[in-house]
């Protein structure tokens, strides 16, 4: 509908640029505030512009609503809010990262698209053992340093798989994800 | 999916529409009475599904669809005389073969025993008939698939054996005796192009489709067959010269058929054989009218000298075709005859929803573009605005044959309805008699999938309810055999299906008398016959003395009053003491789409089901009364109704709060009881797409699904009894997530209705 670019377009030249030999994999990576994430560019549909969201009743406010995707319906998630850093007040530079997970189709807004990366297993540093009432580290597949940047990789299907509730209650979660998967 | 399975796939597909016709026509197979093409095809479809068994290794399956391939064979021949007992037997052994077709389908062995019984009756059948020596014969030893593979030209696993035995056939005559007088001897020499078989296609095919024509002696050429060590295995070395006798009535253009796909891959030569001047004469005037001599109705139709050439097919094709010159190639009829195929593909449903998907987007985009267009000065961009409309035109016409694609025929539905009115008949000892019309109605998929359940509990219902036994009917001065009318109609875009019989009508007072014994309905309650006659919907009601093998369970007619609703349907029934009762279901043509009323609250847009609403009503502040002052009801067409805040419950955001400066929209649920929806604004009727929620997120309480609306926003669609459920149990309080489905609703509040 409104603005929508192919993967192509963002920072393809850059892509191209980097070698593209087999042990490497290629992470988008994006920013959310000063901190920087990545996926593995495998899981990425496409990037959009913002457009308005539909809200949807009684849900955490990292659900944002749904949108309209050329006539499927997807939810779109907001990385700030699910990383408690409360909703994120949408301009129309901000960018709705839409990822393929497993059969289900699912958008999340982020500040910016920053990069394309090449990265090979060997330069993904383990998450820090943190205090797992901090943060959920399952859903953090590792670190790897950029120049002088650090990106956090994502793993989306956790991110996802407990995007149903309360993550302070992780059994009702589960409950809630396995019954979703049984339609 | 791997090939081998695709091709299972299609089997099984095909198995089941061939079960069908072998149902249909062994329900209109009747003592008497025998229609020998009925019974052809009932045999044709047996054979055809034990084929394709054989070709996939399904030994049960071939081996049971060989016993009831022998009846219906000995039936064919009429060595068995058509029996109601032996109707009974075939039907069943149709069943039985269904079942194994379903073994087969999950990958899993018939439990052993399985088919003895009806094995058992097959052969009694074929025993009683005295047809002894095939009788016997044949069914002792269910025989292995292989066995089937040699039967005759239909086996698709049996080409490599007939093709060797017409070469075997061809080597030992070698002398071709000259043709008898009535039939021409055709001379083909069939040379493929190496790459043939690339291509799909499938010599040994044409040669099997040239035996069913006539006598075919089919010599093999391995001249160009190259040393083994050269050999590609991919590329086709052989060619063939088949010498055909057929009948004079078989034409070159049906042997042009035979190689219609192949024309352009391969060197084809046919010639008719100069036979005895004897023969080469008859045949145009055989075909022809003998009041009309051929050369002269011919050539006065064509331009002198185009006479062989040009007859066309369709007007005489045989006569045409014999003399349609030696040497000709064979793609030139092929063309012409492409008519006599049938128009049909078999399409993956998802690729139709896939386009289904598109159009409407397709109409989303074209509203969007007309409601930014619609800011333009009139008078500018003329030609835009003119195009504008042609393309909204033909957006709707697209839509609307998409949408055909998916729509069936009833009859697919009213085509089961005879046998369960004969197994009911047969169990309440009744005589009942169908009648169905307008069967060819077309209704999207969906809903004609959905049809089957409720349409079958109806019927039933009207047999073990409806109709009298017999005698009674006699008394009554009623023919002994009652009717059940089952009709299907397009009426005002939705599908009406009625369901009529000249029973008994409703009890009412034994209606009323149960209903009140149930507790459903208050004694004393005053309740017009109408009202009495919907009580049957209630769940729990049956009015049976006894329970019935049929219906009487009390999980009829509610189930059926669920079934239709939940797809946007509505259920009525009209009954006249000692004429019987009338029971019409009103169905969407299509759930793919959904009339609906948009609504707004706060900044949100929501759509209600139009079949929820009652009507909707701003109303004065002396309507709205506080009940203990927990929520608030409202006095609507003489009750009370609870009013429920779509803001509350959903947690919307500046949202008008006083129902008296919005709206409140009465609605209905399925089970009949109302509810006042405090909305802020009604924007209006549309037609809307249905969209899933739950295929790429989840479902929610109080949302049916959603929608795009004209300016691309999603809206959600509304599900009134969810948002019963959760005013129930949040309260009005809002915010917080409702809990898991919920405690058995009280009673009181559905019945209470009743009795106002």
């Amino acid at each position: 509908m409104s603005s929508s670019m192919t993967l192509a377009t963002v920072g393809g030249s850059r892509a191209d640029a980097l070698s593209l030999n087999g042990t490497e994999d290629q992470y988008v990576s994006f920013t959310v505030g000063a901190e920087e994430y990545g996926v593995n560019i495998l899981s990425v549909r496409e990037i959009r512009g913002w457009t308005p969201e539909s809200r949807l009743p009684n849900l955490p406010d990292y659900v944002r609503g749904v949108i309209n995707l050329r006539g499927i319906i997807i939810p779109i998630f907001d990385l700030r809010a699910r990383f408690g850093g409360g909703a994120t007040e949408v301009t129309k530079r901000h960018v709705v990262v839409v990822m393929q997970v497993g059969e289900r189709t699912r958008g999340i807004l982020v500040d910016a698209i920053s990069d394309i990366l090449a990265i090979g297993p060997e330069s993904i540093k383990p998450p820090p053992d943190v205090d797992s009432g901090l943060i959920d580290a399952e859903y953090l597949s590792g670190l790897y340093t950029a120049e002088n940047r650090m990106v956090t990789l994502l793993n989306v299907d956790k991110l996802f798989a407990t995007e149903h509730g309360d993550h302070q209650d992780p059994a009702s979660n589960r409950a809630i994800a396995a019954s979703d998967k049984t339609p | 999916m791997d090939d081998l399975s695709r091709f299972k796939q299609t089997y099984f597909d095909e198995s089941a529409e061939l079960l069908a016709v072998a149902e249909a026509g062994l329900l209109r197979l009747a003592p008497g009475d025998v229609d020998m093409d009925e019974v052809n095809a009932i045999f044709r479809a047996v054979h055809s599904i034990k084929g394709g068994g054989g070709a996939f290794g399904f030994s049960d399956l071939v081996a049971f669809s060989h016993e009831f391939e022998t009846v219906m064979d000995e039936v064919r021949n009429s060595a068995i005389p058509v029996t109601t007992e032996l109707v009974d037997t075939l039907i069943r052994a149709n069943d039985v073969l269904a079942q194994m077709l379903a073994y087969a389908g999950e990958g899993v062995d018939a439990p052993p025993g399985a088919t003895d019984d009806t094995v058992a009756a097959l052969r009694r059948a074929l025993a009683a008939s005295g047809g002894g020596a095939t009788a016997s014969a044949a069914p002792q030893t269910p025989p292995p698939a292989a066995s089937a593979v040699n039967d005759d030209e239909d086996d698709e696993a049996g080409i490599f054996g007939d093709a060797m035995a017409a070469i075997n056939a061809a080597r030992d005559s070698e002398a071709p005796s000259p043709p008898p007088a009535d039939r021409v001897r055709w001379t083909i020499v069939f040379r493929p192009k190496s790459d043939l078989l690339l291509s799909g296609n499938e010599p040994a095919y044409m040669l099997r489709a040239l035996r069913r024509l006539g006598d075919a002696e089919i010599v093999c050429h391995l001249d160009d067959l190259p040393k083994l060590a050269d050999l590609d295995a991919e590329l086709l070395h052989l060619s063939w010269t088949i010498t055909l006798t057929a009948d004079a009535e078989v034409g070159r253009e049906r042997i042009d058929d035979v190689f219609e796909f192949v024309a352009d891959e391969s060197d084809i030569q046919i010639t008719a054989d100069a036979p005895l001047p004897a023969v080469i004469v008859p045949p145009p005037t055989r075909d022809a009218p003998p009041n009309t001599p051929p050369a002269l109705s011919e050539s006065a139709l064509v331009p002198p000298g185009a006479t062989a050439a040009k007859t066309d097919g369709t007007a005489k094709p045989r006569g045409a075709g014999t003399n349609g010159g030696p040497g000709t190639n064979g793609g030139s009829g092929g063309g012409e005859h492409a008519g006599l195929t049938t128009h049909t593909i078999r399409v993956d449903l998802d690729k139709i929803d896939r386009l289904v998907n598109m159009v409407g987007e397709m109409v989303i985009t074209q509203a969007m573009i007309a409601e930014h267009l619609r800011d333009v000065p009139p008078g500018q961009f003329q030609e835009l605005q003119e195009g504008l409309e042609q393309l909204a035109q033909h957006t709707r016409e697209l839509r609307e044959s998409v949408m055909s694609i998916r729509a069936q025929p009833v009859s697919s539905v009213f085509s089961r309805m005879p046998r369960l009115v004969r197994e009911c008949a047969a169990l309440t000892g009744k005589e009942v008699q169908l009648a169905t019309s307008g069967e060819n109605t077309e209704v999207d998929k969906t809903v004609v999938e959905n049809l089957v359940d409720p349409l079958t509990h109806m019927i039933r219902n009207s047999i073990d309810h409806g109709l009298e036994s017999p005698d009674e009917r006699e008394r009554m001065g009623k023919p002994r055999a009652g009717t059940v009318h089952l009709s299907a109609q397009h009426r005002s875009g939705r599908i009406v299906i009625e369901v009529t019989d000249d029973g008994r009508g409703i009890n009412r007072a034994k209606v009323l008398s149960k209903a009140i014994e149930k507790g459903l309905v208050q004694p004393g309650a005053s309740m017009s016959d109408e009202e009495i006659d919907h009580l049957i919907f209630l769940p729990g009601f049956s009015t049976a003395d006894q329970v019935s093998n049929l219906s009487g369970r009390g999980v009829g007619m509610d189930v059926v009053r669920r079934n239709i609703s939940s797809l946007g349907g509505r259920i009525g029934v009209y009954s006249t003491p000692g004429e019987g009762s009338r029971f019409v279901l009103s169905l969407p043509l299509t759930l793919a789409v959904l009339d609906g009323m948009v609504i707004s609250v706060g900044e949100e847009r929501f759509v209600l089901p139009l079949t929820n609403i009652v009507e909707s009503l701003r109303p004065k502040p002396a309507d709205l009364h506080g009940l203990v002052n927990k929520c608030d009801v409202i006095m609507a067409r003489g009750e009370y109704v609870r009013l429920v805040h779509l803001h509350h419950l959903f947690g919307i955001p500046k949202a008008i709060d006083d129902a008296t400066k919005g709206l409140v929209v009465l609605v209905e649920t399925e089970d009949g009881s109302r509810l006042g929806l405090v909305v802020d604004e009604v924007l209006g009727q549309q037609q809307v797409v249905i969209k899933s929620l739950e295929s790429n997120f989840r479902r929610l309480d109080g949302v049916a699904a959603a929608t795009i609306l004209g300016d691309g926003r999603v809206a959600l669609i509304l599900d009134v009894a969810g948002l019963r459920e959760m005013s129930r149990h949040g309260g009005d309080s809002g915010g917080g997530r409702s809990p898991a489905p919920a405690l058995p609703a009280p009673k009181s509040e559905s019945r209470q209705r009743q009795t106002v």
